[in-house]
């Protein structure tokens, strides 16, 4: 029970940034300047609690029992302060991006928008600082229902239709196999406490293991595994800021966080490799990785194309907690920090090509870099990341994962992230590379320069350069993620 | 002095009705009764305490002691659901002045806060009493004051509803009664603590079983069980908009509770041959009412009809709670039904706010409440999400119990039905959440924000952020509950089928 | 005759049938609370008529009896017909606002006027 007061700051700063939002709902400046000063709180709280925690005196906070002998319990450790810094850092990120973009689009009800935010961030800290998995269900159910009024923001018939779906689907996983899952663990291993090597005794009966490891990756929707990822594009009716902090990092990494969390503190990684279903969850995310880049390679609109992209790369994460191998889970880790960089950039990039030049569709995009040099450029070098070519961040994530199926001897799976990834240079690099080249065939449209607002351009940016720096200097995010148990040196 | 106590909250709702009565101004008479029902509020409070402390109390009347006399005997299920009862009742009363001013008539508005009393003291009786037979007059008492005030609704459909509440109601009181008579043919005694020790002792007489099914038949049309449910709709969705408030998170509980202490104190359900089929009666009936009414809830074109339906999907759960059987399944039952009144008690209060500001609960007419109203609204959404059971609610300490309790008894599918319930509970809930945000309204596009009375919103809120408050500190609820289902089957119970209850964490712990 | 040594659960039995059947099937409000109040006395018989003692005396204390009937189930009645007289004065007050509201005692008229409106 020490440092909490760290803990309440990162949990408290959000509602306080509500009240605020709300008191100075009439004052744009003023309230953006909260909401921007809200976000460095953020990050600089979360930097001390970086530091608690190398000094070797985590922060962690248990409340009375709720149920008997089972209450709240905050804790920080590798992996969640690993999530929490990517999720706050972007948050400041966004906000700047947003502040563009809603201004640029003349977007309605901005407090509103800028309230379920801050309030989502909030359970996104919740979700990273959670001891144990009740904890977490709180904040990952109090997720889903903060960021719906983002999703419906629009008010149209499609952005309620896509509200339902996502909120369908969110809502129904969850309460259906993750509470069911959580309650029979509570009542298998009496604790729900993340704990390194799991919390299942050896005498546990291997097929109740195997149902719950199934019950828990189907729980766990906003990993967006399928046949449960529908959600995920219906979300893309959100503003753009929205889809990209908490549709491209917040919820989804959300999601795979968790699975990773359950893999390595609920089931760990010794018991988790002899787990019967693991095989065959193994298999599905390798489907699951093809299947969502090949029907991604079908979309026209670039924000549901970069959604399946998204579906696909949740995919590689989930695989790598599966592999239950040390190479897996840093694989698994470093790529929720790697493709939160790019794609987050990613759908800066279509944001600003929204705002910019009203265009929506991938076909309409041939020959916008002359118009959009900037952007495009970006645009080019988040694809690398996400496909994980050098000379971007998301190299050695993949690398990692790549070494991951080796060591547990799966070739098949190797197979599939190779052929992941040339579908992924087909379906996103192409976009900007024919922006820059578009081909005789049709003359390039005479457009002019002509960019997003500049805090859109300094949002992309700062993405941007983190993806190349994270080539370049991957060492504390490595040494972050090396140590999670089980995830080796 | 403590033996006095246990009557007290009986008796204040008592005489205070018919003091009530003469008061001139309505105003008084508003003052009054929700002073009185604070009170009985604070005595069964001091009640719940003093159990709690030192075991069950009891109070002989006229001294004639028990089984011979009528005896109130106070144990912590019974100070449980009086301080529950009491304390809905308060806050119902204070919070009611602006609504039934607008719902009911000058020359009127006195008589129905006597009706209210009377209600009061009907139910709180029941909860306190230890004898069979006054617990019938106590029921009848209750149930003509509810007739009376269901008529008051405004529309004159109120009337037939109330008309048949009354025929139904009274069926099932009729019912019990026949029940009743059998056990007190049998054992020549109507003390229910007297009767639990007799009863084992003649051993499995059809006479027993007959009593017992129409006690059951009886309590389950007062409770609107499925299939028995008819007259709730009509009756909570036509009752004034402040009576449906006071009566949905009240006379079902009561009626609950009546089950419970009948089932598992007086006929020691758990050790009898009759279990297995009536555990398969009240689980699969509670599964039918939690499927079926949520399904109508969902396509209701009325808010308030759509909750009514909820309560009977509501009362579904806590009739799974009862067939389960065990210790874990009555505990998670009484938590339900707790925690039940918070989410109705705070639902039906708002919709008595928004009745007043819109003049109905249709969902046409709430389209950009949210707006009008943020705060009744978000009062709504707060309670309608621990209808859902969202965890950090109350609504979610009831699934897990429930939950855990079905899962100890090895019922997977039950499991997944009571958590595939709550999902249907969350369309009708969003339905609502998208009208109220998301819709305009054609015919005031910019109504400027109207909220509710003061007294209506505390009272609506207080409600509301209760059902968070014991979301997160359960020790009042989870608490009592697990000393009273422990006491209600014993400590070393079995379950219904003398299977040993499964080590379970969580479930029994005082 | 065993059957006729019962016949007092034969009248209860026959009274609560036919007040049950008056219920159900009587569309006239009026008729329905009639129905109500025998299926009602169909039990203050029942439990009356078992509270009789065989050769027992009315139960007042009287010199040279030893044998009385059970008093206490009287009692009891008393007490339910007061709720039964209640219950039914309740009833008919409904049936006049009914009545008064919609020009009609029968069941069916006042649906049909209902899903007219």
């Amino acid at each position: 029970m020490n440092g909490a007061g760290l803990l309440f700051a990162s949990l408290l700063l959000g509602p306080a940034t509500v009240a605020g939002i709300v008191l100075l709902r009439h004052h744009p400046n003023l309230r953006e300047g909260l909401t921007l000063a809200a976000g460095t709180a953020l990050l600089a709280i979360n930097l001390r609690i970086l530091s608690a925690l190398n000094a070797g005196t985590p922060p962690s906070w248990q409340s009375a029992d709720l149920l008997p002998g089972l209450g709240l319990e905050l804790a920080v450790e590798p992996l969640g302060m690993l999530f929490a810094l990517i999720a706050s850092s972007l948050w400041l990120v966004t906000t700047v991006y947003a502040i563009g973009y809603l201004r640029g689009h003349g977007e309605t009800h901005q407090s509103r928008f800028y309230s379920f935010f801050a309030l989502s961030i909030t359970c996104v800290m919740g979700i990273a600082f959670a001891g144990n998995l009740l904890t977490l269900f709180l904040f990952y159910e109090l997720l889903s229902l903060a960021t719906w009024p983002l999703v419906v923001h629009a008010g149209t018939d499609r952005a309620r239709h896509g509200g339902r779906v996502y909120l369908g689907v969110l809502l129904g996983t969850s309460i259906l196999f993750f509470l069911p899952a959580i309650i029979l663990t509570w009542a298998t291993a009496e604790s729900l406490t993340f704990t390194p090597g799991g919390v299942f005794g050896p005498s546990t009966p291997p097929a109740l293991l195997a149902a719950l490891l199934v019950l828990f990756v189907f729980g766990v929707g906003k990993a967006a595994m399928m046949p449960f990822h529908r959600w995920l594009p219906a979300a893309m009716v959100a503003p753009t800021p929205v889809s990209a902090l908490l549709h491209a990092v917040a919820v989804v990494k959300a999601g795979v966080f968790t699975l990773v969390k359950i893999g390595v503190y609920i089931f760990g990684l010794d018991q988790l490799s002899g787990v019967a279903s693991r095989e065959l969850l193994l298999y599905l995310a390798g489907f699951s990785l093809l299947a969502a880049s090949i029907v991604a390679m079908r979309q026209d609109n670039l924000k549901a194309r970069l959604a399946y992209s998204t579906v696909s790369q949740l995919a590689y994460i989930s695989l790598g907690i599966l592999l239950a191998v040390p190479s897996g889970i840093t694989g698994s880790g470093l790529h929720i920090a790697m493709h939160a960089f790019g794609k987050i950039t990613l759908f800066f990039c279509a944001g600003a090509i929204m705002v910019a030049a009203h265009k929506t569709q991938v076909s309409e995009l041939r020959g916008l870099g002359r118009q959009m040099p900037f952007t495009m450029g970006a645009f080019l070098l988040a694809s690398l990341s996400i496909a994980g070519l050098p000379p971007t961040g998301g190299t050695w994530s993949k690398w990692y994962l790549l070494l991951g199926t080796l060591d547990a001897g799966a070739l098949l799976l190797a197979g599939a992230l190779i052929v992941s990834t040339l579908l992924n240079l087909v379906y996103l690099t192409l976009i900007p590379v024919r922006a820059f080249w578009p081909g005789g065939a049709e003359p390039a449209p005479a457009g002019k320069l002509q960019e997003a607002p500049l805090a859109c351009c300094i949002a992309i940016g700062v993405t941007t350069a983190a993806c190349l720096a994270l080539f370049l200097f991957p060492q504390p995010l490595y040494a972050l993620v090396s140590r999670i148990p089980g995830a080796g040196g | 002095m403590l033996s006095q106590l246990a009557l007290l909250p009986v008796l204040l709702p008592l005489i205070g009705a018919p003091a009530c009565a003469v008061l001139r101004r309505p105003t008084a008479a508003w003052a009054f009764a929700s002073t009185v029902a604070v009170l009985a509020f604070v005595a069964a409070a001091a009640l719940l305490q003093a159990t709690a402390r030192q075991g069950v109390i009891h109070y002989a009347f006229g001294g004639w002691a028990a089984p011979w006399g009528i005896e109130y005997r106070i144990d912590l299920l019974n100070a449980f659901v009086l301080l529950l009862v009491s304390g809905i009742a308060a806050v119902v009363l204070v919070a009611s002045r602006a609504s039934v001013w607008h719902d009911i008539a000058e020359n009127r508005r006195t008589l129905f806060y006597v009706a209210c009393l009377l209600c009061l003291a009907g139910w709180l009786g029941i909860a306190a009493t230890g004898d069979a037979f006054n617990l019938f007059v106590f029921l009848e008492i209750s149930s003509l004051a509810t007739y009376a005030l269901v008529a008051c609704g405004r529309d004159r459909q109120a009337l037939v509803a109330a008309f048949n509440y009354l025929v139904m109601g009274t069926i099932g009181a009729t019912f019990i009664l026949i029940g009743i008579g059998f056990i007190y043919m049998l054992t020549g005694t109507l003390n229910m603590a007297d009767l639990a020790q007799r009863l084992p002792g003649l051993g499995e007489s059809r006479t027993v079983f007959a009593a017992y099914a129409f006690i059951v038949v009886g309590v389950c049309l007062k409770l609107a069980l499925f299939p028995l449910h008819l007259w709730l709709p009509g009756a909570y969705t036509q009752a004034p908009a402040i009576v449906t408030a006071y009566v949905a998170a009240t006379a079902t509980k009561v009626a609950l509770y009546v089950l419970i202490r009948f089932s598992f104190s007086v006929f020691h359900l758990e050790s009898s041959r009759l279990a297995l089929s009536l555990e398969a009666v009240f689980i699969s009936l509670g599964v039918v009412a939690v499927f079926a009414g949520s399904l109508v809830a969902v396509f209701a074109s009325n808010l308030k009809r759509a909750l009514a339906w909820s309560s009977i999907a509501q009362i579904g759960y806590m009739a799974v709670g009862v067939g389960i059987g065990t210790v874990a399944g009555v505990q998670a039952s009484l938590i339900h039904l707790f925690n039940h009144a918070l989410m109705k008690g705070a639902l039906f209060l708002a919709l008595a706010a928004i009745a007043m500001r819109v003049g109905g609960n249709e969902l046409q007419a709430l389209r950009g409440i949210g707006r009008r109203m943020p705060l009744t609204s978000a009062a709504i959404v707060v309670a309608g999400i621990s209808l859902i059971g969202v965890p950090g609610t109350a609504g979610f300490i009831s699934k897990w119990y429930l939950v855990t309790a079905a899962l100890a008894r090895e019922q997977w599918l039950l499991a997944l039905l009571i958590v595939a319930g709550s999902l249907l509970t969350a369309v009708y809930i969003w339905r609502f959440v998208e009208t109220a945000w998301l819709d305009q309204n054609p015919a005031q596009p910019a109504t400027p924000p109207q909220e509710a009375p003061p007294l209506l919103l505390a009272g609506t809120l207080l409600l509301a952020l209760a059902n968070i408050y014991f979301g997160l500190d359960t020790r009042l609820p989870v608490g009592t509950a697990a000393g009273a289902a422990a006491g209600l089957l014993g400590d070393s119970a079995a379950g219904l089928l003398g299977h040993p209850p499964a080590p379970l964490p969580g479930a029994g712990a005082p | 005759m065993d059957v006729l040594s019962y016949f007092n659960y034969w009248v209860v039995v026959v009274l609560m049938m036919l007040g049950f059947f008056i219920v159900i099937a009587r569309a006239n409000l009026v008729k329905k609370l009639i129905g109500l109040n025998i299926f009602q006395t169909s039990v203050f018989i029942l439990y009356i008529s078992t509270g009789k003692v065989a050769g027992g005396a009315a139960p007042i204390l009287t010199e040279g009896v030893t044998l009385y009937s059970n008093p206490l189930p009287h009692v009891l009645i008393l007490t339910a017909i007061v709720v039964g007289i209640a219950t039914t004065s309740v009833g008919l007050a409904l049936v006049i606002r009914i009545h008064a509201a919609y020009g009609s005692v029968n069941q069916n008229d006042i649906l049909q006027q209902d899903q007219q409106c």
